[in-house]
């Protein structure tokens, strides 16, 4: 099979707009968590998340042109806006810093028949699809927007991806909850790998911060709601104070790439993607199994798929969610790796992003990346109190510098669906 | 310039953040405006909405510039 690697990346986060800018918070650790400023949280037991900073005020905001500071006017003009909903506009920005991260402009037929599109999202447009629901009932049929379908569509972000910039390859989209990105940037080097394309833009976004996806969350009995006057601590993994996930919102987009096309341009590689791992738990529609299985075999697969041993592994993004599930994931680490924990550095980037849901996989998977770039380990903040022992470093507080050649990113979602992608430093 | 002419150019102003120098009378929605099939949905919406008024889809098919909606304005309200 032809081999995949990662030549750009783009990011959207509640630390930030752009790659840099939000990986230098993550390192720091700092955290992304606020008070929601989308919607009044009245009423609401979640009055919290990870809000992208933007020059509107949403999410702490900040004047136009700050550095991080996101700005829909420097992506979309307000016509085109009403077009798309936010996950839309914010899987565009990451594509775009992604794709000029690249260098991959396709200018002739063939170069834009062999590029690619596979970005997905968890909900899509949950805003759009309650607003309108409420013009429905109150005002009836014929005050339905022609623009309700296209904004809300996941798909679209796909779509919107390839008219913008002309991409005429396969155009495809990945719906798996929480582990949307991951499967999207597996998929996507497959189709490279079996030579659909030559090189594929992927990931995913996601924008639920919105009155219907907090409380339907809430409902699920999935959000904290025990941090609202400290938002800063209240995504706090393996922490024995871990209440609950911490909803972000935003996009994580890569350009993955077929190895001799990226060298042959002279394109910057930033990583090999070896691996790739699928299961499902067959078990509950919101828990993961309780022994973790269902993880443990994805991972298996990823790194069977690699050719790669446990002891390969040097550092793993954790799905860990500041959830009870954080130490069901952490022990079917422990299972799959056994003496080598003790060598191994494992974190959730969760405690400083919040959860992206459809994102979290394809923003994870580009800390991965980045952390074999700069031999950093990202660190899990919050982690004052670890609620087990383990001997894995689960690299509290601040980025950790040390070895890491192989990087795997674990995702799971809701359903008993996982996934785990496994990257590589190219030398 | 009747009152009626007005009120639609600054409703496809508005809805299509088109150029006023561009938005005549005899300014094409999709060809001159730059509309596509679904910004015409959107701004027969808006006139509906503005006017107090009903326009049927057959009616809508054939209001392709400005001055048919102002044309079919019109006469809607003269009843």
């Amino acid at each position: 099979m032809r081999r995949v690697v990662v030549t750009g990346l783009g990011l959207l986060t509640p630390l930030g707009w752009g790659v840099e800018h939000t990986w230098k918070g993550i390192v720091e650790g700092r955290s992304g968590i606020g008070p929601i400023t989308n919607f009044d949280t009245e009423g609401y037991g979640c009055t919290i998340a990870g809000e992208i900073p933007s020059v509107d005020g949403r999410g702490g905001g900040g004047v136009p042109g700050e550095p991080g500071v996101f700005d829909h006017e420097k992506v979309m003009s307000p016509k085109d806006r009403k077009r798309v909903d936010d996950f839309i506009v914010y899987a565009i920005a990451a594509a775009d810093e992604a794709l000029a991260d690249a260098n991959w402009k396709p200018e002739t037929d063939e170069q834009r028949e062999r590029t690619g599109v596979m970005v997905g999202s968890g909900i899509g447009g949950l805003g759009p699809i309650a607003d309108t629901a409420i013009i429905l009932k109150e005002q009836g049929p014929r005050r339905v927007s022609p623009f309700f379908i296209p904004s809300a569509l996941i798909n679209l972000t796909s779509g919107q991806i390839s008219i913008r910039h002309g991409l005429k390859g396969p155009n495809h989209s990945v719906v798996t909850a929480c582990a949307t990105g991951a499967h999207a940037i597996g998929d996507a080097a497959r189709m490279i790998a079996l030579d659909d394309a030559d090189v594929m833009v992927c990931g995913g976004a996601e924008s639920s911060i919105v009155p219907i996806g907090i409380a339907g969350f809430l409902a699920c009995k999935a959000l904290c709601t025990a941090f609202n006057d400290t938002p800063e601590k209240a995504s706090r993994p393996y922490d024995k104070d871990h209440a609950g996930f911490v909803m972000g919102e935003g996009a994580g987009i890569m350009v993955l790439e077929e190895y001799e096309h990226a060298k042959a341009r002279g394109a910057k590689i930033y990583a090999e993607v070896v691996g790739y791992g699928m299961s499902g738990d067959a078990y509950h529609i919101t828990a993961p199994s309780e022994t973790g299985e269902g993880g443990l075999r994805a991972m298996k697969a990823a790194l069977k798929r690699a050719g790669m041993q446990p002891s390969d592994l040097d550092y793993v993004n954790a799905h860990g969610t500041s959830t009870m599930a954080d130490w069901i994931e952490l022990h079917a680490i422990e299972q799959l790796v056994g003496d080598h924990a003790k060598n191994l550095a494992v974190s959730s980037t969760k405690s400083m992003t919040g959860h992206l849901l459809g994102a979290a996989g394809a923003i994870e998977s580009i800390f991965s990346v980045l952390a074999i770039r700069d031999q950093i380990a990202p660190p899990t903040i919050n982690l004052d109190n670890p609620e087990e022992e383990t001997a894995i470093d689960l690299v509290p507080h601040k980025g950790k510098p040390m070895k890491i050649d192989v990087a795997m990113s674990n995702s799971f979602g809701f359903g008993g669906t996982n996934a785990s992608v496994i990257f590589k430093k190219v030398v | 310039m009747s009152d009626t002419l007005e009120r639609v150019r600054k409703i496809v102003i508005d809805h299509l953040d088109a150029d006023p120098d561009k938005v005549t009378e005899k300014a094409s929605f999709i060809d001159d405006l730059g509309a596509d099939s679904l910004d015409n949905v959107e701004l027969v919406m808006a006139f509906e909405e503005e006017f107090d008024i009903e326009i049927p889809d057959d009616a809508a098919e054939h209001i392709q510039t400005v001055g048919d909606a102002v044309k079919f304005i019109d006469e809607k309200l003269a009843g």
